[in-house]
């Protein structure tokens, strides 16, 4: 049996590679799925803490963060779409009107 | 889960994962994305998460990255041909991943207090199991998230109709 730490390893690492997408690439669709790879690392850590501890608590969190991602995908784009339309641009370094 | 089944599934993970940011093609990034979450469904059903498994490649898979790639279609994105102009910050960020890894593992091999795997309850992770606690201890944060996706779906509307 692989033990738990090695979930969670795996968890971080995923976490890790959202984290370096979101700061590396420019284009706001790219930062936006490295965002949905970063709910699924902790999602990923959820179920397997779950089944750890035999208790499903963790699993119905996993619902609740799939909801909320959905939710967040629906406006996020939406937000694009509109930004889009105004500034022809999906780069982030281009959308730098609220920057101090 | 044994070891040959968590390798042969982590390391396709983790290379499909790093696919996801680095293609230049935005198109290319949502379906290894698609991979990638496909990959981790297959994993939660080795943790005995059945209907997270399910779960997952019908509202991940199936609509959130299909919502990403009408996305994509409408804006008619090109790659990105112009590399990142802060080379520093991509420094940084491979860096503190990295020392961010090492220090899990660091964590995680010191707390040497592996409790063993507590027995599993009959029906962990079924659809009746998850539903009957969703519809009972959890049922106002349920509630909670009907609303949020309402207004979700109704934000999303009024934003893209302006």
């Amino acid at each position: 049996m692989v033990p738990i730490s090695y979930h969670l390893i795996l968890s971080g690492i995923l976490f890790t590679i959202g984290v370096t997408g979101v700061l590396l690439r420019r284009n706001i669709i790219i930062i936006f799925m490295a965002i949905e790879l970063m709910l699924n690392a902790v999602n990923l850590s959820f179920v397997a803490l779950a089944r750890h501890f035999g208790n499903m608590d963790g699993q119905i969190i996993v619902f609740f963060v799939m909801s909320v991602a959905a939710a967040e995908v629906a406006v996020g784009l939406a937000i694009i779409l509109l930004v889009f339309r105004g500034r022809e641009t999906v780069n982030a370094d281009e959308l730098n009107l609220m920057r101090w | 889960m044994d070891f040959v089944t968590f390798f042969a599934l982590a390391i396709p993970l983790v290379v499909i994962a790093i696919m996801v940011i680095a293609h230049p093609s935005p198109v290319y990034s949502a379906l290894f994305l698609v991979l990638t979450l496909f990959l981790l469904a297959v994993y939660f059903l080795f943790l005995d998460a059945h209907m997270v498994a399910a779960l997952q490649i019908i509202v991940y898979a199936g609509a959130i990255m299909v919502l990403f790639l009408f996305v994509i279609m409408l804006l008619n994105l090109q790659s990105d041909t112009q590399p990142t102009p802060r080379r520093g910050l991509g420094r940084a960020a491979i860096i503190g991943g990295v020392i961010l890894v090492a220090e899990l593992g660091l964590l995680l091999q010191r707390s040497s207090s592996e409790r063993a795997e507590s027995s599993l309850p009959e029906n962990f992770g079924t659809v009746e199991a998850l539903g009957s606690q969703l519809f009972t201890t959890y049922l106002l944060p349920f509630e909670i998230t009907g609303i949020l996706l309402l207004v979700a779906v109704v934000g999303a509307v009024v934003l893209a109709k302006r």
